[in-house]
């Protein structure tokens, strides 16, 4: 969804931690008026902010260690908070699941207002007609004769990405440990497609299904242009996600988690590299974004403003971009510390610090503040 | 003991449902929650009409398969319904149950 800012607008970001959601307004992208915690003590792993109809909707998967998962939704910056009676996300009896947490909420293209996808753990995927306050499971995805082999990463079994054509029907998912599933009929039917992406983990390194995808994001401007964040492995897809190739060449590892597109120019993207398997921080302690311009046929290591040494890492939905012009790229650690970048990448700032694990940000120009 | 127009008066049995000070907004701000019953109830039974009247409170209890949620402990009189029957467990009419979440995570 593209959206300028203009002198008059005002941006939001909302930082979902372990404990707790902060949300912060800007007229400017420097200074920021934080409220919070809200939630405290559930973990926010998920944020939608939907600034589609004119207003700003932030919309969060909260989950309590005690108390279990749930989504609400705010209209009014956080002042009040609205969950649906029954629950959003509710497994029908008859798959006999109950929802764990919610890894995704993704509003759809400006032109389906009120459609807003969510992915969950058990791995499913979600969708709303009314603007995420009640979400119908994808049964064709529920019932693929996949689902008993497709595996848990490290942080559960769960569909984290979901990419929506604006244009057409299709739906690209992808999930911990299964890779990218792809619908061509708008979600009723999938297949997996991940071809080119490894798996070296497993006995065939190249199978249909059973990767370990992190991230996947579109291209702004190309269509059936894709880019993944692999457990290790970068990779860019052409047509659609039938076959990948690595774009990982020039980075400093292969592993991360975040994959970012630009809301307009096509061709750019960020990631974060993490130095793994075995240690997963940034390289050497060097946090740095790295940003192609090229759809990832060269990279450039973005670090100006971030610390000397940063040994925390950041998660798959711990970043997020803007819509503004320059573009702005926001990321958090799991040691609490969020950076700003107002230019892209070029030079960020910290906006916020000591905050517990930074699980997920999200970032928007506002509408009706 | 007798009301004012002379009958009889006989007090409702009832079970009290004690809640942690975390759950009592979703309970209209009570404490406590008193159903009326005429006889045994099971424990899913007694949850199953707390969520009739509080819905959001129903699923900080149990999730969607009406299973008790991992960390949410019930007592009566003392005794944590997993070590008895579960859900299935019977209360009788006078008995408190209590509502308390472990002592978990950091």
């Amino acid at each position: 969804m593209v959206r300028m800012a203009t002198a008059a607008e005002s941006f939001v970001l909302a930082i979902g931690t372990k404990k707790g959601l902060w949300l912060a307004t800007s007229k400017d992208r420097q200074d920021w008026s934080f409220t919070g915690p809200h939630f405290l003590m559930a973990e926010i792993p998920s944020i939608g902010i939907d600034t589609r109809e004119g207003r700003t909707r932030i919309m969060v998967g909260a989950r309590s260690p005690h108390w279990g998962p749930t989504v609400a939704h705010s209209d009014d910056f956080g002042a009040t908070w609205n969950e649906p009676e029954h629950g959003a996300i509710k497994f029908p009896e008859d798959t006999g699941a109950a929802l764990e947490r919610v890894w995704q909420i993704y509003p759809d293209a400006e032109s389906r207002p009120g459609v807003v996808w969510a992915g969950a753990e058990p791995i499913s995927l979600w969708k709303s007609t009314d603007g995420g306050e009640h979400f119908e499971l994808n049964r064709g995805l529920w019932d693929h004769p996949h689902r008993s082999e497709w595996g848990a990463g490290y942080g559960g079994a769960a569909a984290h990405s979901i990419v929506v054509d604006p244009a057409g029907e299709t739906v690209h998912v992808a999930m911990s440990t299964g890779g990218v599933y792809r619908s061509a009929d708008g979600g009723t039917s999938w297949e997996a497609r991940n071809r080119g992406i490894s798996a070296y983990f497993m006995p065939d390194p190249n199978p249909e299904f059973g990767q370990c995808v992190h991230k996947i994001a579109a291209d702004a401007a190309v269509a059936g242009r894709l880019y993944a964040q692999n457990h290790h492995g970068v990779y860019r897809t052409d047509d659609n996600a039938d076959s990948w190739n690595s774009i990982a060449e020039g980075l400093p590892a292969d592993f991360g988690f975040v994959m970012l597109t630009h809301p307009r120019r096509d061709g750019t993207a960020w990631v974060v590299p993490l130095k793994a398997d075995g240690e997963r921080i940034p390289p050497d302690g060097r946090l740095a974004v790295h940003r192609t311009d090229d759809a990832g046929n060269t990279w450039k290591r973005l670090s100006t403003g971030l610390p000397e040494r940063e040994y925390n890492s950041v998660l798959r939905d711990a970043a997020s971009v803007d819509t503004a012009e320059p573009a702005g790229v926001y990321f958090g650690t799991r040691g609490g510390t969020v950076y700003a970048s107002t230019d892209e990448g070029e030079t960020f700032r910290e906006v916020a610090s000591h905050l517990p694990d930074v699980l997920c940000v999200r970032a928007a120009v506002a509408a009706g503040a | 003991m007798s009301c004012a127009c002379g009958r009889q008066w006989r007090p409702v049995p009832e079970i009290t449902l004690l809640l942690p000070s975390v759950l009592q907004p979703l309970a209209g701000g009570q404490s406590l929650l008193t159903m009326p019953v005429g006889g045994p109830v099971t424990v899913g039974g007694l949850l199953n009409a707390v969520a009739a009247d509080y819905a959001v409170l129903g699923r900080r209890l149990r999730d969607e398969t009406g299973a008790l949620r991992r960390f949410v402990n019930i007592y009566i009189d003392g005794d944590e319904v997993r070590r008895l029957q579960g859900l299935e467990t019977e209360v009788l009419p006078g008995q408190e149950v209590l509502v308390i979440q472990s002592v978990a995570g950091g």
